[in-house]
């Protein structure tokens, strides 16, 4: 049971107590991603604007005339989260220069869930990154549309059930690999892309940071646990978050001009990938020579990652 | 008075807003628009103004970050035509929703399908419904008087939307006319910086873009439609305010030799100053032909129009786009709609016409009031299609 | 146009009432909901088994578990929607999820 290592015991201390997203938004029990979104905004602090994309994030916390947000905010579409947050800052960054706000930084931050990311949101992210907007985008990946009733998205990983990719008897469930978009992201030559987990709270808090004091683009992937639509008990809620990374599911990584460090601590061998699938429904149907199919592709993923890790130079 | 130089008009458009003040310019190219984001392009790039320039994806990104930078109080603009103004489809009437002031051009252009870049309304039409201010420019001088009072109308405290300025795509932006650019000083007197009522910045957090349950949609709408028919008052005050100072008088309806006609017919856009030349050869010829030119589209000014057409016998609309398997022309079925209670109303004849490009000559608006003295009341005529 | 988080607790009803663009100026009003009514049980503190790590403050969604005087822990229960997870992470296992009475 000993997954906590002794620095986190004491640095919960550290931690920034203040709350900038109020209680009362009405995400489901031991939702994930409102828990990365959390400490996300605690790493960042006041001086913050941000464009939200439609999805579980958004539904849950504006609906008027309430809002949990206690930093300055905006939603517009699904799709646009990157767009409205290049504007955004190109609007800061203009409005500063001529001396219509106050002259202090400010930073911008679009949030999008993985449909608002990774389908949907693609071109705009991929526009906003080319162009260099000092803009951090946050992708809150809880693997499918799960605000709009769980339909799979581009990064619901293999096999997966949901609600459009069912597991059905001629078709067990979605029949795609996860897509690789902290990847995608490293090929637009983004100076800081990083993936990161709010079951590893403190690696998630230092990588905000890392990306904020980047005065351009960067990417953050957050692996955001969702008990609702993996069908799963809310309470295994950071247990789940762990065992995805201690899998090799799901690395912590960061890529800072292009060099690849691990930001975990590498195993002598991955957890067995069984121990992650098995307590969540949307992998019930899976047979023992599924979940070895399973480990197999992940093993090589790991080892593709390994690879980039010792070979690649930065920039 | 200025002086006048000879300027294509998209080169004159993007002058125009240059002296503006603008903030933020996010911009797609798409034929025939793409003069005004060229030209944009150069003057920021030669640091003629003091503006974020960003090369947007596509015109939905375009349209999108326009709106995040309105609403982080800047003067944002953009421009497209078409398809491109199709892509932001999506996105025009969240931006009216969220009372955003971002200022557009719109170089109109036939929409697909088939593909064609030549000039008509029926780019413009589909957005009707948006909560967009909208107006038509009729020649080049036009564009750039409307281009600067677009943001004054926009950013009214009692308006707070987004305006489009409908420019006839080729037919008008590709025209070189002898214009006059009011001076910067005269603009900036004119139009100070944007000031806006509610702004994204950490000295005092809110939340815009918040969604409405069921229980208060209806409400939003409502408030969407009083502050948009609200803003004919502003439009007529701020031509008002330009009259006075630059001499040159706009109306939210102009009339053109109207006021005995038996038989008048209603343009918008740049056909309008074709359509005069026929009246003026009409009326030499002794025929009591006279011309209304819609220039405020949206919110429709229904007192004025009705004002300006009751009083003749028959009335011809023109339309250059179709409500396909409807009840003809855009404009006519408005134009009808608002007569329908009148006790004293003109027949209504609407012709559509210069659908893609094709010409309308002087002799084309001869024949179309030739048409209306012989025709009985149908739907609508698609004028010169070959059967 | 700064507003205190306990105003606008009026739900809006004429369309004048409204905002525009339905912007909401109080920032973080949210908190006028209550979701404490979703729980079906409720996590209760063992001060004696409790080493003040803050784990279950870090790992809480809502984040509604607060720091007492003494420095040990306890929810918020006018929000806690009683998910389980502080209990759950509590290493000396000094919290525990009781069912809700009614």
């Amino acid at each position: 049971m000993n997954q906590v290592q002794n620095f986190e015991i004491f640095a919960p201390k550290l931690v920034d107590r203040k709350e900038y997203f109020s209680a009362g938004h009405r995400a489901c029990q031991g939702c994930g991603e409102v828990l990365a979104l959390r400490h996300i905004l605690k790493a960042l602090g006041d001086d913050v604007v941000v464009a939200n994309a439609t999805g579980c994030m958004e539904i849950i916390s504006s609906g008027y005339p309430q809002s949990a947000w206690e930093i300055p905010y905006v939603h517009v579409a699904f799709e646009n989260a990157a767009a409205v947050g290049s504007g955004v800052e190109a609007a800061l960054k203009a409005l500063r220069r001529k001396g219509r706000i106050a002259d202090r930084y400010v930073k911008t931050i679009a949030v999008a869930g993985d449909g608002g990311t990774c389908d949907i949101g693609l071109q705009a992210l991929s526009g906003a990154m080319e162009r260099g907007h000092d803009m951090i985008f946050f992708c809150l990946d809880n693997e499918a549309y799960m605000n709009t009733g769980i339909q799979r998205s581009s990064a619901t990983p293999f096999m997966a059930a949901t609600t459009t990719s069912p597991a059905g008897h001629a078709i067990p469930g979605q029949r795609t690999q996860k897509k690789n978009v902290p990847e995608i992201m490293v090929a637009h030559k983004v100076p800081y892309v990083a993936t990161a987990c709010p079951s590893y709270p403190l690696d998630l808090i230092n990588k905000v940071k890392k990306a904020a004091a980047v005065k351009g683009p960067a990417y953050v992937h957050v692996f955001s646990m969702c008990p609702t639509g993996w069908r799963c008990a809310s309470e295994i809620t950071i247990k789940m978050g762990r065992l995805v990374v201690e899998t090799g599911v799901f690395p912590l990584y960061e890529v800072e001009n292009g060099k690849y460090r691990l930001t975990m601590e590498v195993p002598e061998k991955l957890r067995p990938v069984g121990d992650y699938l098995k307590p969540q429904g949307r992998f019930r149907h899976l047979t023992p020579s599924d979940i070895e199919m399973i480990q197999e592709h992940v093993n090589r993923e790991w080892e593709i990652l390994m690879n980039k890790v010792e070979c690649i130079q930065p920039w | 008075m200025g002086k006048r130089v000879g300027m294509e008009v998209a080169i004159a458009a993007a002058e125009a807003v240059a002296l503006c003040n603008i903030d933020v310019a996010a911009v797609y190219p798409i034929t025939p628009q793409s003069h005004i984001a060229e030209h944009m392009a150069d003057i920021i790039h030669d640091g003629r103004i003091d503006a974020e320039f960003i090369t947007v994806e596509s015109e939905h990104s375009a349209i999108s970050a326009c709106a995040g930078a309105s609403a982080a109080g800047a003067r944002a603009y953009t421009a497209t035509s078409s398809q491109g103004l199709m892509l932001m489809h999506e996105i025009l009437p969240i931006v009216s929703a969220m009372r955003l002031p971002v200022c557009m051009a719109n170089a109109n252009r036939a929409v697909s399908g088939p593909l064609n870049i030549w000039n008509d309304h029926t780019d413009i039409m589909p957005q009707r419904d948006s909560g967009w201010i909208s107006l038509f420019v009729e020649n080049g001088q036009e564009a750039i008087d409307l281009s600067i009072m677009s943001f004054k109308i926009a950013e009214d405290p009692e308006v707070m939307l987004p305006c489009v300025v409908n420019i006839d795509g080729f037919q008008l932006t590709h025209m070189i006319e002898p214009l006059e650019l009011p001076s910067q000083a005269e603009v900036a007197k004119f139009l100070p910086p944007r000031k806006a009522f509610a702004q994204l910045h950490p000295d005092n957090p809110i939340s815009m873009g918040c969604f409405a349950m069921p229980d208060t949609y209806t409400e939003t709408v409502k408030a969407k439609e009083v502050a948009l028919r609200g803003a004919k008052k502003v439009v007529t005050r701020v031509f008002g305010e330009w009259a006075k100072r630059f001499g040159r008088k706009y109306g939210v309806v102009e009339t053109y030799r109207a006021k005995d006609a038996d038989t008048l017919m209603l343009t918008m856009g740049s056909m309008g100053e074709t359509a005069a030349t026929a009246v003026d050869e009409m009326r030499k010829a002794g025929r009591k032909v006279g011309l209304v030119k819609l220039r405020l589209w949206r919110p429709l000014p229904v007192e004025e129009l009705k004002a300006a057409v009751q009083g003749c016998k028959t009335l011809i609309v023109m339309d250059r786009a179709i409500s396909t398997g409807g009840a003809g022309g855009p404009v006519a079925t408005d134009v009808k709609s608002i007569l329908y209670g009148e006790k004293k109303k003109p027949r209504v004849l609407n012709v559509i016409a210069g659908l893609g490009g094709r010409d309308l000559t002087v002799g084309d608006f001869v024949a179309m009031f030739d048409l209306a003295k012989k025709k009985k009341d149908e739907t609508f005529e698609l004028y010169g299609v070959r059967e | 146009m700064a507003k205190k988080k306990t105003e606008q607790q009026k739900w809006p009803e004429t369309w004048q009432e409204l905002n525009p663009g339905c912007m909401v100026f109080a920032a973080g009003n949210a908190a006028n909901y209550k979701t404490g009514s979703w729980k079906s049980q409720r996590p209760l503190w063992d001060n004696a088994k409790c080493i003040k790590c803050g784990i279950c403050y870090i790992f809480c969604p809502e984040g509604c578990i607060q720091e007492t005087q003494e420095g040990f822990y306890e929810a918020n229960l006018d929000y806690c929607k009683g998910c389980g997870i502080c209990a759950h992470e509590c290493w000396p296992g000094a919290i525990v999820m009781r069912e809700e009475e009614e």
